[in-house]
């Protein structure tokens, strides 16, 4: 998933919730004031392409198509999978699936929602290179040059079956994600492509509907109101979604303490220090599936071998994230205790070698003077970050401890503009430490190993290789039982422990906020509100 | 030119048509006193000057912002940037840190110290660029007209119009390696010194169609000297005034620069950069942001001041009138 | 003067051409690859990235690149934004906005500062004088995005005058706070501009000539003194309505306006060349018609300012 340059944003993937938590159903006092015809304000940004599900891999974007349309499934607050157009999903081996779809469910131009419509925009992400076309990538006849995938087959109007080219245990759980969204015929040119024009005025089959062709304000905002047809789990309780667009969470925290937004998803860092005063009942601050680290890449030099293996640990027991994470985050950080989230399902604190990221000066210098006997340090450790993000007061506070601890020179490097951050990272030109994070897709384990840490995965950038976390990864995968996938999941973090490929940080809280008149405010395992639930 | 205003007034007998020589006054005063000093625009400055509080006022405080961006060492013991403890973040005054410490745990002393050097150097380089481009632009343009008119003016049309966040953005990016107080200086010189060219040129439009000038030129003077003797000097005073806000205004766009992540890194010290940082904790810490900002308002006001005395002490007309 | 007008029309030529092609030059060179960054941390597939550079035009040489977007210009196809939205859409959108943001703002300077600036001129040395002397050098010395902060925590929410962003259509009453932001900046310039401007003028011989002819300050002051102290504060005004219109980036931002300089800044960030250019060639279009303006205007005020060659 993008991780915004503003590394901070909400996640993706905003349809999960229960369908009726003690809550949302608690509202009896409030039905009288609450009109199920409001609208609700909340916070985002101008999306980054056309409103094409497989094309929005971006918070922005993201954040509306969540709502605009409805998947095979969705996920509750809690990140738990729940069926939303899914009849039933099958598999004997991890490997064939057969789905079948709900009869009667319609888009909003009233085109029924048939197997077709979810194998023709699976089809077209994947012919089309759309952005998010890697989710495709387990299924049989994927390749990066846009061939159509053979393992998707059409049963009949309600029912198709997926193959994949490999086991993977978690298939499943993937289907919430919103690259596997289906479209309307309607949405397609002669040759099978997602027209541009969709993109602008996108039809779906969602909770919410984007309100007629000039709904969509560009730079400015975007009205969604209740879509009725729409009989799933997500059904709105409130009468439509405006979504303002904010250059930075700054203007929209102002709007929100002024009453101008119900809810903000994200709290700027200049009110960190004050936004629980300034809310009180109304802040929200909980962990979420948001992983944040900085890694460094084995080309630098003294970072291989033993010799790294030593300085990659030494460094790690150098960072007091608890201080950091009070002290700079004021408390919207929780310290990093493993390699995923603490929201997901099989996550564990005491992971194996997890204490290297408890704060331990003695070892720290211990480990780099073992280290310094194998190869003396020389020169300066450095963080690079993109500088249009808020990375330079976290950077500044890990290289100081680094340098109070070891005694080395230590020091951010910032870099202008995201686009050249990540150019250099993906040609590997970057000669320093970098940034760097993950924000889940869908809430599972191998989401946030298997695309990183993987050898030759599309985001291992640090170019990390070891068999023995390979092996126990496609282990996890062939699994049919998910606890069971789960157990090999951690057990390959241990494996990471040792050799730190990335150097865990912390989680990224929800830290955000609401506003006098709205009630039945919950944020999901991915950051985002549950929109539908909310009354005004 | 304008400097010899106190023309002696000369009384003379009307009942002479030729007065002797020795009877008049006029031998004391065509007598040709060989040791005084030659009277000049500068020695008149000069004197106009000194005797000017406001003058040794800013001159006091540019000379210790310069000692003091020079040797930063003689001011502090602390360094700026190691030492630094969150324990200590945002923390108040204590012994040995008279101004307490930065979100970092740095000490704001020695940050505003060793800053010191970072803005000024910023400020002066890229005065150094806008008034030399502005200088040259604006006099040519404004004096020569015509067809140099137009392709300087134009010129300076284009580099305006581009944004010098723009500029900033890309001369920052493309020379990152090497990113600096120079490279700075140049992303904001480079695409500010229009504004001085066409006050500049607005002033040369106006003082070239004074009688003086037009008396040149009907001497026959060479017009490239009487832009320089007797364009410039009278068409200059306003700019300075432009100058010096824009080396303020240039100490302050780094800090801009800062607070949109293209400035220096967080290694170098700078005011600019301490104030973006100092931002975020507004509300509950104001004082991290109040020390690096009363000090670039002082070098802000040091340079104004001397700017305001100069404009004064070179423009003989604003002189005679106190 | 009709030549003259002429003249400078056709000029505008070269400079639209010169300042698009160094614009374009500019976004060209900017490092980093806008294809990438869309992707986040995530690393695409290189047919994807072929793809997408084929879609922008990434793939060809600069030089091309430049002259397929000219060429477009003159189709009226100014391109699209990564989002999919045509240049032209984007442009209609953002400079009504920013248009208006910067003539409230300017006003405010003009009124503010020449008024200040003519009293601080007339009684040299005095209270007012050095008082306003102290206020304009803080406002100068204190980044703008310090003021715009501080502006909006006081009038928009502590004591809620305005509201602290911008609403939606971007109406005059919520631009006034960003406006008087935005004016703060330059009012400190347009202050010492005209005082020292008022200052040289009251020296010359006509305003002696004026007051020895017994003519009352009343007359004197509007009449000769301002109107020939003019010059450079007009050129000031008309150069800072230029920047407003330009760069008004931190400010936008932070009362998110949805003009221009938010949607430069973000394409720019995002790397959108023809979002970039188009932008700035309206800005020029506009600072040329300004300058222009500004020429024309130099007549009025100073007769012996004559365009006849």
């Amino acid at each position: 998933m993008k991780f915004s340059r503003f590394g901070s944003a909400a996640a993706i993937i905003a349809a999960g919730a229960l369908v009726l938590t003690g809550c949302s159903g608690g509202g009896s006092s409030s039905e009288s004031t609450s009109s199920t015809s409001s609208i609700i304000t909340t916070n985002g940004s101008e999306p980054e392409s056309g409103l094409i599900p497989s094309d929005t891999n971006e918070v922005g974007g993201g954040k509306i198509i969540d709502e605009v349309f409805a998947g095979l499934r969705y996920y509750a607050a809690d990140g738990k999978p729940v069926d939303d157009l899914a009849e039933s999903i099958d598999t004997d081996d991890s490997t064939t699936f057969t789905i079948k779809v709900k009869a009667d469910q319609k888009f909003t131009n009233d085109e029924p929602v048939t197997a077709e419509s979810f194998v023709m925009a699976w089809q077209d992400a994947v012919v089309n290179l759309r952005k998010n076309a890697s989710f495709f990538s387990d299924i049989e006849g994927y390749n990066e040059t846009g061939q159509p995938l053979t393992g998707l087959t059409v049963v009949d109007d309600n029912t198709f079956t997926v193959k994949l080219s490999a086991a993977a245990s978690d298939f499943p759980l993937r289907l919430g994600y919103s690259a596997f969204y289906p479209l309307p015929a309607s949405a397609f040119d002669e040759a099978g492509k997602v027209t541009d024009e969709f993109g602008q005025n996108p039809i779906g089959n969602g909770p919410y509907k984007v309100d007629g062709d000039k709904a969509w304000k560009h730079n400015e905002s975007i009205k969604l109101v209740k879509n009725d047809e729409y009989k799933g789990g997500r059904e709105a309780k409130n009468g439509g979604l405006t979504v303002t667009f904010y250059k930075d969470f700054d203007s929209a925290y102002a709007d929100l303490l002024s009453g101008n937004l119900d809810v903000l998803d994200q709290i700027p860092d200049s009110a960190l220090s004050t936004f629980q005063d300034d809310l009180g009942d109304r802040a929200v601050n909980q962990p979420a599936a948001v992983f944040q680290s900085f890694t460094i890449p084995s080309r630098l030099p003294h970072f291989s071998g033993e010799e790294g293996e030593l300085r990659r640990t030494a460094i790690s027991y150098a960072i007091n994230r608890d201080e950091i994470t009070k002290v700079i985050f004021n408390g919207t950080r929780t310290p990093a205790t493993d390699f995923t989230s603490p929201v997901i399902d099989g996550y564990s604190k005491d992971i194996e070698g997890s204490d290297v990221l408890k704060y331990n000066e003695k070892k720290a210098k211990e480990l780099w003077a073992e280290a310094d006997a194998i190869s003396p340090w020389d020169g300066s450790f450095q963080i690079a970050y993109n500088a249009d993000g808020p990375h330079q007061a976290w950077v500044d506070a890990v290289t100081n401890g680094i340098k109070n601890v070891l005694g080395i020179e230590s020091s951010g490097v910032p870099v202008a503009v995201f686009g050249d951050f990540r150019a250099g990272i993906t040609d590997r030109s970057i000669q320093t430490a970098f940034r760097s994070g993950w924000q889940a897709d869908y809430p599972g384990l191998y989401n946030f190993l298997a695309p990183l840490y993987a050898t030759g995965a599309s985001s291992n950038d640090g170019d990390y290789s070891s068999p023995e976390f390979d092996k126990l990864l496609a282990e996890g995968s062939s699994e049919t039982d998910l606890d069971a996938a789960n157990k090999k999941f951690q057990d390959a973090q241990a494996v990471l422990f040792k050799d730190l490929p990335a150097i865990p940080l912390w989680y990224q809280n929800v830290s955000g906020g609401f506003g006098e008149g709205v009630q039945n405010v919950e944020f999901g395992w991915n950051s985002v509100p549950l929109y539908y639930e909310i009354t005004k | 030119m304008s400097s010899n205003d106190q023309e002696p007034t000369i009384k003379r007998s009307p009942n002479h048509f030729v007065a002797p020589l020795e009877e008049t006054p006029l031998a004391v005063i065509d007598a040709v006193k060989v040791d005084e000093k030659v009277s000049n625009l500068w020695t008149d400055a000069w004197a106009f000057m000194r005797r000017r509080p406001m003058f040794w006022i800013s001159s006091f405080l540019i000379l210790l912002v310069v000692v003091v961006g020079l040797f930063p060492f003689l001011f502090t013991q602390t360094p700026p940037n190691n030492e630094c403890f969150l324990a200590n973040s945002n923390g108040g005054p204590e012994a040995g840190h008279i101004l307490g410490f930065t979100k970092q745990g740095c000490d704001i002393f020695s940050r505003v110290i060793y800053g010191t050097s970072t803005s000024l150097s910023v400020g002066l380089i890229v005065t150094l660029i806008t008034a030399s481009l502005g200088i040259v632009f604006g006099a040519f343009a404004g004096f020569y007209g015509g067809w140099v008119d137009s392709v300087l003016s134009r010129i300076g049309d284009i580099f305006f119009s581009i944004p010098y966040i723009l500029a900033a953005v890309v001369v920052m990016s493309v020379l990152a390696k090497y990113r600096s107080v120079w490279t700075i200086s140049l992303a904001i010189g480079l695409f500010a010194w229009p504004s001085v060219a066409r006050v500049l040129r607005a002033e040369v439009l106006r003082v070239k169609n004074a009688d003086y000038v037009q008396a040149s030129i009907a001497l026959g003077v060479s017009r490239f000297k009487i832009l320089l003797r007797h364009v410039l000097p009278n068409a200059i005073p306003p700019v300075i005034v432009v100058i010096t806000i824009s080396l303020a205004a240039a100490i302050v766009a780094e800090a801009t620069l800062s607070f949109l992540g293209v400035g220096l890194g967080s290694e170098t010290m700078s005011w600019g950069n301490d104030i973006s940082q100092a931002q975020r904790d507004l509300r509950t810490a104001p004082q991290v942001l109040i020390y690096p900002s009363i000090a670039l308002s002082l070098t802000v006001l040091s340079f104004i001041m001397m700017g305001e005395v100069l404009r004064d002490a070179l423009d003989p007309k604003a002189r005679a009138l106190r | 003067m009709g030549g003259y007008i002429l003249r400078r029309v056709l000029q505008a030529i070269p400079v639209l051409l010169g300042t698009t092609f160094l614009i374009y030059f500019m976004v060209f060179a900017l490092p980093g690859d806008p294809v990438l960054a869309l992707f986040g941390d995530k690393t695409p597939s290189a047919a994807q990235i072929a793809q997408l550079n084929a879609e922008y035009n990434l793939d060809k040489p600069f030089i091309v690149q430049y002259f397929l977007y000219l060429g477009g210009i003159f189709i009226g196809d100014l391109g699209t934004s990564f989002s999919g939205q045509p240049v032209s859409e984007i442009l209609a959108q953002a400079f009504p906005v920013t248009l208006r943001l910067a003539v409230i703002a300017v006003f405010f300077e003009m009124v503010a500062g020449i008024t200040i600036g003519l009293i601080s001129g007339i009684r040299k040395g005095g209270i007012f004088d050095a008082s306003f002397l102290v206020v304009s050098l803080i406002l100068i010395s204190l980044p703008v995005f310090v003021i715009a902060f501080v502006a909006q925590y006081v009038f928009g929410i502590q004591l809620g005058w305005f509201r602290p962003t911008v609403g939606p259509g971007a109406p005059i009453q919520d631009l006034i706070l960003p406006a008087l932001v935005l004016a703060t900046i330059s009012f400190a310039q347009i202050v010492r501009l005209t005082r020292s401007s008022v200052i040289e003028t009251q020296s010359l011989d006509f305003v002696r000539t004026a007051y020895s002819k017994g003519l009352s300050r009343r007359r004197v002051i509007p009449v000769h003194i301002l109107r020939n102290s003019l010059i450079p504060v007009v050129t000031y005004l008309a150069v800072d309505f230029g920047v407003l219109i330009v760069g008004a980036t931190v400010t936008e931002g932070i009362f998110n306006v949805p003009g221009v300089g938010r949607t430069l800044y973000q394409a720019i960030l995002r790397g959108e060349g023809p979002t970039v250019v188009s932008f700035v060639t309206v800005m020029v279009l506009f600072y040329l018609i300004i300058n222009l303006v500004i020429d024309l205007f130099y007549a009025v005020l100073d007769p012996r300012i004559r365009y006849v060659k």
